[in-house]
């Protein structure tokens, strides 16, 4: 059975100007430490994918379909079982460290808390333990400086308290939002490189959220793409990304360069990203789209090919390929 | 150059653009209070504007045939035209009530006036340039705000009579501080704004960008408080006028109009409090709904 | 030989730190965000300068056009030192040299119509423009971005990230600058949309003899549009070298452990890739190491290199190094 499974997830946010359908008819599924990566751009719903797991929408934001993790569906239960998941079995790390650290708390404290609260440890077997913690994400002399406030550490530094205070309970899943987008590229390699050790460390499954397909390409065992609120394909890293099937897929890849490449080619997508407002009839990447004809005005369905892969899409996988 | 479908299916004629402005109304008018609000405030300026001319009495002449007997005959009464009774004089409290809530939509709104003029170029210049202009310019505005300026103003109206014009001044001299204040900050965090830089880097000189750049991006914030200014300035001059130096006889306001509503109270002549009373309150009221409503329709975070 | 475009010599950009609480007497304390950077650009050229947050890659820009306070050389068109001009002869010169800034959106004037915002710069410089001649070159200028004309009475916040940067760009080019500075101008938008955006810049570069400086933190974009590329850390410049010497053979160890932090996207060669782990964290700008700024992280740091500051040459690949050279196996993780 599967660790964490998506069924028909749609979130609706009603807003002053009409509805906007961030996520619509999601399927996804994750195993026990599995690391999958959810990858698109702005507005294409990953991040509401993730909040709305977490229980986390903004007030506005309405969910339908089912999100079962262990067995257990958790999209209408109550709030205190929720809490329970988010405190000890799922955890989720954040783009901007400081939105998640008080700023007036000392680091020992905040950290402390989570096991006190949690695992009714004592406040000095806890902060015992959160100093492991921020030993094992590799943070320098962690003894002192854990009675530091958050301020006082770099965004590196900063990201690395907010995944162990993440893993301080042991979480089976750790959803990762963004984690290295507002860090440097020396930072990110640090960092995405930690999280791979820990990752197999401890066995958890892992969900990264990224904009960065060069994130994803070194992390994660699978992936899937997003567009406009939907899944245009799924499957394994290796021959997703050798052998783009969905046309949005082959656009995106073919659009970042790659610093390995002589002249770091990039062939631009036309248009420009879907008004979730306002969205396209069918296929949200119709208008954008070189293979799109009147048929993809009806929503392909994510239909199964090949080697654990899928996607959706009216055309001819070798034509997409080709 | 690829255009989008959203593109192409545009007129070739020039599409107006929907302004800020444009959205802004949507939203206040979407908002009940605000345009509640706004009802109140059209209803009351009307009836400061033209309720005159439904009056049948005028606001200084005495009704003999009620005067001395005032409690009892002095009533509100369609019969006798005084629709709002008379006051304690025996003169018609409806024109009365309507020169003052003339008097005081006009000393609120002139101070408001006067406080948006000085406190914006003020506010604005002293934040633009930041730096030592900007440090004495606001331990200017700190050493005046530290004089207690209620004590001034009275001994001003003491000193050169009570006239309207020294209230109109002095009110407005008093707003403009807090004012400045709040355009200051907003100017220096657009100051830092991508699109001020824009224009420095063009070369676009400090006064243009102050009157391109940044007043126009003020305006908002400034409309905000300038409405919630208002009924401020209204009840300045009623608290002045409460305590008798305000508006000279025969003219009146609506603070003069409570004040004596309140003195005659114990003689059962209720409506020479009630009637003022309630206008003072709808434009208060009326001021500070739209006032809300604004900063809602204005804040674009609210989306 | 003709004088390159930039001749930059020297070049220091210094904020004064005051902290809260300081008496108006109290000296301030200095941030060196630009500390000695000299280079040339010749005409048509597209220089990339890349570096981490906080290594005054946006400073230098700045302090070219004196936006910052600057001190140094800064020599346009081989005879004009741009730091010593008065603000009049200055004016002139900014017709010349024009911006595009990363944050699409907020570098537009949310009050003002396309019209209002791509016209200001012909407003500014060129007064004898008619309001109809401005119209017609705000137009043509739209149109060569990818922008309809008919959009001209629109407002910003009508528009997409990528359609603000057109507009960002068309504003900076209507009066047809011979220099053009792109500080982060696609990092804010989309993936898919980058493209479009570097796409434009060549077409326009190559149209209107531009010469460009690219500032990024995205070291494969530079890659895309740079003829040469300079490496900035903590104010000063550790590489600099044509495009293909610099990502191929680079000689500084700043350089080739950024290089190798950059993630591909590509899972295999991915996985085969070594990083060259920097250690620690960037020191104060407020208190830099002596010598060499990157000997506290430096795999190849000596004691030599607290003593020195090495200074870059003069040749084609400059390297400010004192131990330049390829990649060495131990440095590999």
């Amino acid at each position: 059975m599967a660790l964490l499974d998506i069924d028909d997830l749609s979130v609706t946010f009603y807003t002053d100007d009409g509805p906007v359908h961030a996520v619509s008819d999601l399927d996804l599924s994750i195993d026990k430490g599995e690391t999958l990566g959810i990858v698109g751009e702005s507005g294409s719903g990953k991040s509401q994918t993730a909040f709305a797991i977490m229980g986390l929408l903004a007030g506005n934001g309405r969910t339908r379909g089912a999100v079962r993790f262990d067995g257990q569906d958790i999209l209408g239960a109550a709030p205190k079982v929720i809490n329970r998941l988010r405190a000890r079995r799922i955890a989720m790390i954040f783009q901007d460290p400081m939105t998640s650290l008080n700023p007036y708390m000392r680091i020992s404290d905040q950290m402390a808390e989570v096991l006190t609260l949690h695992e009714g440890l004592s406040k000095r077997d806890a902060v015992a333990r959160s100093v492991e913690m921020l030993d094992a994400v590799r943070i320098p002399s962690a003894r002192e400086r854990i009675s530091l406030y958050p301020h006082e550490f770099s965004g590196g530094m900063r990201q690395r308290v907010m995944i162990a205070m993440a893993l301080l309970c042991k979480p089976d899943l750790l959803i990762a939002d963004e984690p290295t987008t507002a860090l440097d590229v020396t930072v990110q390699a640090q960092i995405m490189d930690l999280l791979g050790d820990l990752q197999r460390d401890l066995g958890m499954a892992t969900i990264l959220i990224t904009h960065d397909l060069g994130v994803v390409a070194g992390f994660c065992d699978r992936v899937v793409v997003m567009y406009g609120g939907r899944v245009m394909e799924q499957g394994p890293v290796d021959p997703l990304f050798a052998r783009p099937a969905h046309p949005y897929t082959r656009g995106l890849l073919g659009a970042v360069p790659r610093v390995d490449d002589a002249d770091a080619r990039m062939v631009a997508i036309p248009g420009n990203p879907p008004d979730m407002a306002a969205p396209p009839e069918g296929c949200p990447f119709r208008p954008r789209c070189g293979f799109a004809g009147d048929d993809c005005r009806t929503m392909p369905p994510l239909v199964a090919f090949g080697e654990n892969r899928a996607r959706a899409c009216q055309r001819a996988v070798e034509r997409v390929t080709a | 150059m690829v255009a989008t479908a959203e593109q192409t299916a545009e007129q070739a004629a020039p599409a107006a653009g929907r302004s800020l402005w444009a959205d802004a109304r949507r939203r206040f008018f979407r908002n009940r209070a605000a345009l509640l609000g706004f009802v109140i405030l059209v209803f009351v300026t009307a009836f400061a504007l033209f309720g005159g001319a439904l009056a049948q009495w005028s606001g200084e002449e005495l009704d003999y045939a009620v005067m001395g007997q005032v409690a009892e005959l002095g009533g509100p009464s369609l019969a006798t035209g005084h629709y709002f009774g008379t006051d304690d004089l025996g003169r018609d409290l409806y024109a009365r009530t309507v020169q003052g809530t003339q008097i005081s939509l006009a000393v609120g709104v002139i101070g408001a006036l006067i406080a948006c003029v000085v406190g914006t170029l003020y506010g604005a210049t002293a934040g633009y340039f930041g730096g030592r202009t900007d440090s004495v310019m606001m331990r200017l505005v700190d050493i005046f705000m530290a004089v207690p300026y209620m004590f001034i103003l009275i001994l001003l109206l003491v000193m050169y009579g009570r006239s309207i014009t020294i209230l109109f001044i002095g009110v407005g001299l008093i707003s403009w501080m807090e004012m400045a204040r709040i355009v200051r900050g907003q100017t220096l965090s657009l100051k830092g704004r991508e699109f001020v830089e824009a224009a420095r880097a063009t070369g676009v000189s400090a006064p243009v960008i102050i009157a391109r750049h940044i007043v126009p991006n003020l305006l908002g914030v400034i409309a905000v408080y300038a409405t919630l200014l208002v009924p401020l300035m209204i009840l300045t001059e009623s608290f002045i006028s409460f305590l008798g130096l305000g508006v000279q006889e025969p003219m009146t306001s609506l603070g003069a109009l409570i004040s004596e509503g309140a003195g005659t109270i114990a003689y059962g002549t209720t409506w020479q409090l009630g009637f003022p009373l309630l206008f003072f309150c709808l434009t208060l009221f009326g001021f500070f709904f739209v006032g809300d409503g604004l900063r809602d329709a204005l804040d674009p975070k609210d989306r | 030989m003709t004088a390159p475009l930039l001749s930059v010599r020297d070049l220091r950009v210094t904020f004064p730190i005051s902290r809260a609480g300081d008496m108006p007497w109290t000296p301030p304390r200095l941030l060196h965000a630009v500390n000695g950077v000299s280079f040339d650009l010749p005409h048509g050229e597209t220089l990339g300068i890349v570096g981490e947050s906080g290594c005054g890659k946006s400073s230098l820009a700045r302090g070219l056009i004196r936006m910052v306070p600057s001190s140094g050389k800064v020599l346009w068109n081989g005879d004009t030192d741009l730091l010593g001009l008065s603000p009049r002869a200055m004016l002139k010169v900014r017709a010349q040299i024009q911006m595009v800034f990363q944050d699409p959106l907020a570098s537009l004037n949310p009050r003002m119509t396309l019209g209002q915002i791509i016209g200001e710069p012909l407003r500014t410089h060129r007064p004898d423009f008619s309001a109809k001649n401005r119209r017609q070159a705000v137009a043509a200028m739209m149109e060569r971005v990818g922008l309809l004309p008919q959009m001209i009475n629109r407002y910003p916040h009508e528009f997409s990230g990528g359609q603000c940067q057109r507009i960002g760009i068309a504003r900076a080019l209507v009066i047809k600058p011979r220099l053009l500075i792109c500080d982060e101008p696609v990092s804010a938008l989309d993936v898919s949309i980058q493209a479009q955006v570097i796409d434009l810049l060549k077409d326009l570069q190559r149209e209107m003899g531009l010469t460009m400086i690219f500032i990024a933190h995205d070291l494969s974009v530079v890659k895309t549009i740079s003829d040469r590329v300079m490496v900035l850390y903590l104010g000063r410049m550790m590489e600099m070298a044509p495009k293909h010497a610099l990502y191929a053979d680079p000689q500084h160890p700043y350089t080739q452990a950024l290089l190798s932090a950059v993630p591909i996207p590509d899972p295999v060669a991915e996985r085969a890739k070594r990083v060259i782990p920097v250690e620690g964290d960037l020191p104060s700008p407020l208190a830099p190491p002596s010598g060499c700024v990157f000997r506290t992280r430096c795999p190849r740091a000596a004691p030599a290199c607290a003593k020195e500051i090495p200074q870059a040459g003069d040749e084609a690949h400059r390297v400010a190094c004192l131990f330049p050279g390829p990649v060495r196996a131990a440095e590999r993780a």
